[in-house]
């Protein structure tokens, strides 16, 4: 089948606040109906993602390291981080709410930090490699991103319960802010990539370049 | 100025289709990267308000009585979605108790009250005042609101607290379990299709 024409090959651009698809040929900055900005591809888009994902990389250290909470039971305090909750599900037998939370709060960083890489890197080097797979790992990366702020609820749900001064209290800690981060960066990261670099050719890239300069 | 209004463009690989007229769960994909172009839209305005509304009475409970209540040796305790935002707002870590809350109540409660703004006036065949801006902020809102992370975390609480003490779901849990799932289906993108109709 062939490939159906691009907007860039015929001066338009997707308003991506409503949909409509506007013509750039009489150099229009705004939806017409709408009123949105209008860029060709979004501004800055590889180093706002890099910036982003470095940033939540730095973050995601002390997310890990430093304890998320602090169970303080008749007399006795301690520390958790969020590790070491899926760990104590684990050993209970509860496995499949330990699976919930390692995947929800470890795994799903992990592998943004991994795709979002592998994205920009492909990017940058003008690879023609998997494209249709990189669009689907984009798609994927953006539907998995929030589900992170699952231990950030979970954290000030159990907080805002176990409130039994001497008998039993439980205080968030510092961690729940870097892990907070963390998802923040990774979302804003993520919304900063632009899928359609993906699918660019140095050729409509030039081509670009020109609409855009002049 | 010429009218694109029967094109549309994929916004993951950026190919020009034109626009094909859905029936009944079909869903339309880019030929190039397999990304949605159009999804049938099953919601007439009518049904969409009504469901709106059910979804704010939903949000009044959800918000005003506790997600659960736990009972220790005889001391018994309850929490809102507020209470929880709170325990997060003390010390150094307050700005993450603004996001909790941004998530957890405020976007979902503005994107609701937008999305009544612009259908009531809708329903008359009109555009209401602010329609452009109303339109941006619910785009802007749709990310930050995670309905559905929350009822996923709510539940989680509820086993982690379980294993402690004597745990009670609220109905402040159940009428998040019905909210988040409808959030997904009024606040999605299908609402777009309101600049085509009005």
């Amino acid at each position: 089948m062939n490939t159906p024409p691009t907007a860039s090959e015929l001066n338009l651009c997707l308003c991506h606040t409503c949909g409509l698809a506007c013509d750039l040929s009489n150099r229009a900055h705004q939806c017409e109906r709408c009123d949105a900005p209008l860029h060709y591809r979004k501004i800055n888009s590889l180093t706002r993602t890099w910036a982003y994902l470095l940033a939540s990389l730095v973050f995601y250290i002390p997310a890990n390291l430093l304890p998320v909470m602090n169970t303080t039971m008749l007399g006795s305090g301690a520390d958790s981080t969020i590790m070491s909750g899926v760990l104590e599900f684990w050993q209970h037998g509860a496995w499949d709410i330990a699976l919930i939370i390692f995947i929800a709060s470890i795994a799903v960083p992990g592998i943004k930090f991994v795709a979002l890489t592998l994205l920009l890197v492909t990017v940058q080097r003008n690879s023609q490699w998997a494209r249709k797979e990189r669009s689907k790992l984009y798609r994927f990366v953006e539907l998995i991103g929030y589900w992170s702020m699952l231990d950030v609820i979970v954290v000030a749900l159990v907080a805002a319960l176990v409130k039994f001064q001497a008998l039993g209290d439980i205080e968030p800690r510092v961690g729940i802010l870097f892990f907070g981060l963390v998802v923040i960066f990774t979302m804003l990261s993520a919304m900063s990539f632009d899928p359609r670099l993906i699918w660019d050719t140095p050729q409509n890239k030039e081509q670009m370049d020109d609409a855009e300069s002049h | 100025m010429a009218n694109y209004d029967n094109l549309v463009i994929c916004e993951h690989c950026d190919c020009v289709y034109d626009k094909v007229t859905l029936v009944n769960y079909q869903t339309s994909y880019c030929s190039r990267c397999d990304g949605v172009l159009q999804r049938f839209n099953g919601l007439s305005v009518e049904q969409r308000l009504a469901l709106t509304f059910t979804a704010a009475v939903l949000w009044i409970f959800a918000n005003f009585y506790p997600v659960m209540s736990i009972n220790l040796q005889g001391l018994k305790s309850s929490a809102t979605l507020w209470d929880s935002v709170l325990a997060l707002s003390v010390g150094p870590i307050t700005f993450i108790a603004l996001v909790a809350a941004i998530a957890i109540i405020i976007a979902p409660v503005f994107q609701l009250l937008l999305l009544m703004w612009v259908l009531s006036f809708a329903l008359a065949n009109r555009r209401s005042p602010a329609f452009k801006s109303c339109m941006r902020w619910l785009e802007t809102l749709r990310p930050w609101s995670m309905l559905e992370v929350c009822l996923l975390g709510a539940m989680v609480a509820v086993f982690k607290l379980a294993g402690l003490l004597d745990v009670l779901p609220g109905i402040g849990l159940f009428a998040l379990a019905v909210l988040s799932l409808m959030m997904i289906r009024l606040a999605g993108r299908d609402i777009r299709d309101l600049w085509g109709i009005l």
